[in-house]
């Protein structure tokens, strides 16, 4: 075995290990300590595969793609575990949380990375939707855990819901191999990726019509695209915090990878339909629908979690349009959504803890109250509304530029929401950093050091991009087509 | 023989839309719990006849998990939920039956149209299994949304996946399939615990066990 395939397996074995040590492990403290570690493992091998990478097998792959999401999986999956440490002992502090939920939680979490770095690396269709589902259901058990009434209701939602999605997208995997097998043949090859793409230009088009129609309802349930998002802000608002922030940052994404993978499949048959009118309907109106509805939220991760799926309205609609530019700018519009987006989740968290509530109207007058939060909140805030000098604005301001070229109509629906998303972001900014003071519960005593490390990212991304970073993306951008 | 292999594949596939129609139309929850494991018993039939038919032994175990699960494990336990939360009289409808009904023969009709003219070349076994197992499907679906009870929704859910079984059964050589169906095990597993904790958060207010502690705490 050579060291790139170590690398690979290791991406999926860390997780899993410490997802069962972490099970029988009853201390808290020392958990929350594997937990970080084994994330930041399991981060050192995902960056080991950008230097190599092993061939391509029938179960695993690696390539420029899927680089792209596990490198940024495993990083913020590690960031958040140190957020998720100082997080949980104040939960366990306030007695919402046991020593026992704490084990779960933790071995829940290492799951969840293990489902999602699965689906990534997947080199076949069906092993790929067993990841997404095992990385719903893990994820089902986190929105419940406090076993309030409204979690409970949110996590059953997100389940059904979330189940209905899953099969639908597991029929069009059916007839995805419906149409790859009398070309390919009967057999494991025909679920292959990588087959799959050479030899799709064979495949039966209707076919792959209509299985790409039931990927994008399954998928795009997953996604949180309206109007298949319903089960997205109560899953956010009601799980803890880490969770909110892993499955806005990481599990949106990797639903949208899969997605992104089967436009590649029906791109590479010249009679297919073309997924772009689709994908760009569904990501205007998510945009456009999302951005009104923050102005009704009166809860600050519920409001949050309508701008996640604003943001993935702009992604899909980004790749919809496609070309290099428009898909280099829906790249960097996910990653800069995931790293800003965490970072704001870690900020909510703690300001839900300072002030003991997440209802927008109690929480405000933050820059009196906690200045060091407030300032950090609103960097936050700032980067997500697309304001320069964040990465965020260059990703937007790339695909709106190139949109105006190749289909300006579209473009002034798209400039739009994001001006009614602005609008929505400033107001609730402003009550909470500078409205009345409302009373705390307590001091922040947690870090803001994965915070100010996602936001400086996000800011450096925004001045300069590093000459290989562009490379790489422009490849990847070339493979969407 | 190939005449006999197919008209056997097709008649318990249709047998399974026939017994989504049946569905449909249960008003008490108990009916409906029956109804499902006769569902769960033709899938396991349907199942068992393509593995002999393909000569594909691993998808005698597929229907051996329709059968013992999900024919008469799912059913009991979900009965024993029914009649313990004292349910089994209620009539559990959103939608009026005979629009029900109407929406499920638009659906069947659309599924047959799609799929029969989409896959026009492929394997008639194959073709005809899918079609079925679309209807089977979007049945499923409209049982989902027609029920307003938990139990009824899962229900629902539960012969949508029976639906994806038969096509993934249907389609020759598929792999993944044992996985997949063991995969959706754990899944419904999952549902009947939750809805079990859901009902009773329903009837006692709580599933807190944290409230169980304080309430035991005061009598000490």
């Amino acid at each position: 075995m050579n060291p790139t395939e170590v690398a690979l397996i290791a991406v999926l074995a860390v997780p899993l290990f410490a997802a069962a040590l972490l099970a029988f492990l009853p201390q808290y403290r020392l958990g929350a300590r594997i937990n970080v570690a084994a994330a930041f493992f399991s981060f050192l091998a995902a960056v080991t595969l950008l230097f190599a990478r092993p061939v391509p097998g029938n179960y695993l792959f690696i390539d420029d793609l899927n680089n792209v999401f596990i490198t940024l999986t495993t990083f913020v999956g590690f960031t958040t575990s140190i957020f998720s440490a100082s997080y949980i002992a104040h939960e366990l502090e306030i007695g919402r949380l046991t020593p026992i939920n704490l084990r779960f939680y933790h071995a829940m979490y290492q799951m969840l990375m293990f489902s999602m770095n699965l689906a990534l690396v997947a080199n076949n269709i069906g092993l790929m939707w067993v990841a997404v589902e095992f990385a719903t259901l893990t994820t089902v058990l986190m929105v419940g855990i406090y076993r309030t009434h409204e979690a409970l209701e949110a996590a059953w939602k997100y389940f059904i819901l979330g189940s209905v999605g899953i099969a639908l997208a597991l029929f069009g995997t059916i007839l995805v191999y419906m149409a790859a097998q009398p070309v390919v043949g009967a057999g494991l090859e025909s679920m292959v990726w990588t087959t799959l793409v050479e030899r799709a230009a064979n495949f039966d088009s209707g076919i792959l019509n209509l299985a790409f129609i039931f990927l994008l309802l399954g998928y795009g349930t997953k996604v949180g695209l309206a109007p298949l998002h319903a089960w997205l802000p109560d899953a956010h608002a009601e799980g803890p915090t880490p969770i909110s922030a892993v499955l806005s940052g990481l599990l949106l994404n990797v639903a949208l990878y899969a997605l992104l993978r089967f436009k590649i499949l029906l791109a590479a048959n010249p009679h297919a339909l073309a997924p772009s009118p689709l994908m760009i309907v569904m990501g205007l109106v998510s945009l456009v629908f999302a951005a009104f509805m923050l102005y009704r939220r009166r809860d600050i991760k519920r409001f949050f979690a309508y701008s996640s799926i604003e943001h993935m309205g702009i992604v899909t609609f980004a790749f919809g349009i496609g070309g290099m530019i428009a898909n280099f700018a829906g790249l960097l519009q996910m990653t800069m959504h995931s790293l800003t987006k965490s970072a704001i989740f870690f900020a909510v968290g703690h300001i839900a803890q300072v002030k003991g509530t997440q209802r927008l109207a109690e929480i405000r007058g933050l820059s009196a109250s906690d200045p060091a939060l407030a300032v950090a909140f609103g960097l936050a805030v700032v980067a997500i509304a697309g304001l320069p000098p964040f990465g965020l604005f260059k990703a937007e301001f790339l695909l709106a530029t190139s949109t105006f070229a190749s289909h300006p109509w579209l473009a002034l629906i798209f400039g739009f929401g994001l001006l009614v998303a602005f609008g929505a972001l400033m107001l609730r900014l402003q009550d909470v950093l500078f409205g009345k003071p409302s009373q705390s519960k307590g001091i922040a005593t947690a870090t803001l050091v994965p915070l100010y490390v996602h936001l400086t990212i996000v800011l450096i991304a925004g001045i300069y991009l590093p000459e290989p970073l562009v490379r790489w993306f422009n490849v990847v951008a070339k493979m969407l087509g | 023989m190939r005449g006999i292999n197919f008209d056997i594949a097709h008649l318990l596939a249709g047998s399974l839309v026939l017994v989504s129609f049946m569905q449909l139309y249960q008003d008490r929850l108990t009916a409906l719990v029956r109804v499902f494991a006769l569902h769960a018993l033709v899938l396991a039939l349907s199942v068992a006849w393509q593995a002999y038919v393909q000569g594909a032994p691993h998808l005698y175990l597929t229907a051996g998990i329709a059968l013992v699960f999900k024919a008469i494990v799912i059913p009991v336990a979900l009965h024993r939920i029914i009649v313990r939360l004292g349910i089994h009289r209620e009539i559990d409808a959103a939608v009026g039956i005979g629009l029900t009904m109407l929406a499920g023969i638009g659906l069947v009709a659309l599924s047959m149209v799609v799929m029969l003219r989409v896959v026009a070349d492929a394997d008639p076994l194959a073709r005809e299994d899918l079609a079925f197992a679309l209807s089977v499907v979007l049945l499923g679906l409209l049982m989902m949304v027609s029920r307003k009870n938990a139990v009824g929704q899962v229900v629902g859910f539960m012969s949508l996946e029976n639906g994806l079984v038969l096509a993934a059964t249907g389609a020759k050589g598929m792999p993944f399939v044992v996985e997949i169906s063991v995969a959706f095990s754990i899944l419904i597993a999952f549902i009947v615990i939750g809805i079990f904790l859901f009902r009773i958060r329903e009837r006692f207010d709580t599933v807190d066990v944290g409230a169980l502690d304080r309430f035991r705490g005061d009598r000490q």
